[in-house]
């Protein structure tokens, strides 16, 4: 600590033995080592890239997925449709512990509604000049809730024995009502590259918000097994990896090591548990002065030796502590 | 009190001319203890800075959609890219050292404090970078950090998802941030200039 906050510095470093030292050279040369290296790697190495995934390659790639999921949405079983704060006024992703829970304390800021944001709104666009499918929407739309529960639960269960044909699906025949139509008609929408305008527009022409097209894409399973695929998933440390080879958020290694272990792992309060574990630690770093046994560290392990090699000097008080 | 003496011009002036002299500011002379690896840590990672900044004007100036095809964009992101992992080598390089210096000492609990907080705001800025990129890595990881955002609440003002907002913070708040922030870290190192070595035997006794 100085004794004397007022103290110049040349009254700090009086008596002890100066070097020369151009601070502008030092600098200079800095740049000039620094921008030798990146060009090397950014010539040889280049940078990751790998595409976008859309609405459309999904329903392309994958359509029984695609028609699951937009089912779900329907039925309000998704993970987006059953979300909570801040999308809606779910409860199936609100993480707290006690009444300590920020997440339903902000409420719903950016709403969303999956069943008819996703799906209905989409087709009634697509419902123009498509009679079949404004029959469907009629039907579905004057069908009582237990009879739409009745359609989406059968419907929902033959899609898990689903065939995929030339990129239609078909399911064992049921008592679906209007849905094998509606559905068809989204995949088809999906398909030929509508929804993915449709979801982002939201209604305007200008837009830059993503928040719908990626929840939708977010609930089925196409993208995580892309992602599995290049070791992003939350079990392969994937918050701080990259696509390909590349190295990705390194400087996120303590927060995603939370994740992997106990009690975390697997805990549905995961990301408030490690958020603020965290943050806890971060204060900590941010406190290092201030904190008996934290700031003692570095003299109990002398890494200081190999920083100072020469003999150091004499620098006063015996039990040195910080000052702001 | 004498007109004089309320003056806050002044007293910044006379401040500065006693704690801030244009030989401390830009030293000839340094104390024979900075003859050592660990004081280039900090220069490199301004260094690295400089040419996030810089790459980071180019890529923004021509367009989010530019580097995705264009092969001088591709390069210019490739700057943008490897330059940010060099300063975070670095500026984690010059974080170690200075805990095991124990940096702070002879109040300069400031100098520590204000470099831990660019370090975090420098994690932002990276997070906001690769929610920006648009293209799968970007998606995944907004997809996945939504759900720690909104955890704490942080989802209802700092949508992950929307990449506009995302854009903007990473390509103007931040760097204003991060900018003033590394001014006045530097400002502080210049203030109270390089702490003296650690003292084993002054600390024992």
């Amino acid at each position: 600590m100085t004794r004397n906050p007022q103290q110049t510095q040349e009254e700090y470093f009086r008596g002890i033995p100066t070097i020369p030292y151009d601070l502008l050279k030092e600098m200079t040369i800095a740049l000039l080592v620094t921008l030798a290296v990146v060009v090397g790697l950014a010539a040889f190495l280049s940078s990751p890239d790998v595409k976008p995934e859309t609405i459309q390659a999904w329903a392309t790639v994958q359509p029984v997925d695609f028609v699951t999921t937009a089912t779900g949405e329907l039925a309000g079983t998704t993970v987006s449709a059953q979300y909570g704060p801040p999308y809606n006024s779910g409860s199936g992703s609100v993480q707290g512990f006690g009444f300590f829970s920020p997440q339903t304390w902000l409420g719903v800021h950016q709403p969303v509604d999956p069943p008819n944001e996703f799906v209905l709104h989409p087709l009634t666009v697509h419902a123009a000049g498509d009679a079949d499918l404004a029959a469907a929407l009629d039907s579905y739309g004057k069908a009582d809730d237990k009879t739409r529960s009745g359609w989406l639960e059968g419907y929902g269960k033959a899609l898990k024995d689903a065939k995929e044909d030339s990129g239609t699906v078909t399911v064992a025949s049921g008592h679906y009502g209007p849905l094998p139509v509606m559905m068809a008609s989204l995949l088809n929408l999906a398909q030929a590259g509508g929804l993915d305008g449709l979801l982002l527009s939201h209604g305007g022409f200008y837009q830059t918000d993503y928040t719908r097209p990626l929840l939708f894409m977010g609930d089925g399973t196409y993208l995580a097994g892309l992602a599995s695929d290049q070791k992003l998933a939350g079990n392969q440390w994937g918050v701080m990896n990259e696509t390909g080879s590349y190295p990705g958020q390194s400087w996120l290694w303590l927060y995603t090591f939370w994740y992997q272990v106990p009690p975390f792992l697997g805990s549905s309060n995961a990301d408030l548990g490690v958020v603020m574990t965290v943050t806890v630690m971060s204060l900590g770093l941010l406190l290092v002065p201030f904190i008996p046994g934290l700031r003692d560290i570095p003299y109990w392990i002398p890494i200081h030796r190999l920083i100072w090699r020469k003999q150091p000097i004499r620098v006063g008080p015996p039990k040195p502590t910080p000052s702001g | 009190m004498t007109p004089v003496d309320g003056s806050w011009t002044l007293r910044v002036r006379n401040y500065l001319s006693r704690h801030l002299p244009a030989a401390n500011l830009l030293p000839d002379r340094q104390p024979h203890y900075v003859q050592s690896w660990v004081y280039v840590f900090g220069v490199v990672t301004i260094a690295s800075l400089v040419w996030v900044i810089l790459s980071g004007i180019v890529l923004s100036f021509f367009g989010p959609q530019w580097w995705h095809v264009s092969r001088i964009g591709r390069f210019v992101n490739s700057l943008h890219f490897w330059t940010v992992q060099m300063f975070f080598i670095f500026m984690v390089l010059h974080l170690w050292g200075q805990y095991f210096a124990a940096g702070w000492r002879d109040g300069r609990a400031r100098t520590w404090m204000v470099g831990v907080v660019i370090f975090l705001v420098s994690i932002v800025a990276a997070f906001t970078g690769y929610v920006s990129q648009q293209n799968f890595d970007a998606q995944w990881i907004a997809i996945n950090a939504k759900d720690a955002m909104n955890s704490v609440g942080a989802g209802a003002f700092f949508n992950v998802l929307n990449f506009g907002q995302m854009y903007g913070i990473h390509i103007v708040l931040i760097p204003l941030a991060i900018v003033f922030l590394v001014g006045l870290h530097v400002l502080l190192v210049r203030l109270k200039g390089v702490v003296k070595p650690i003292e084993t035997r002054a600390r024992v006794a």
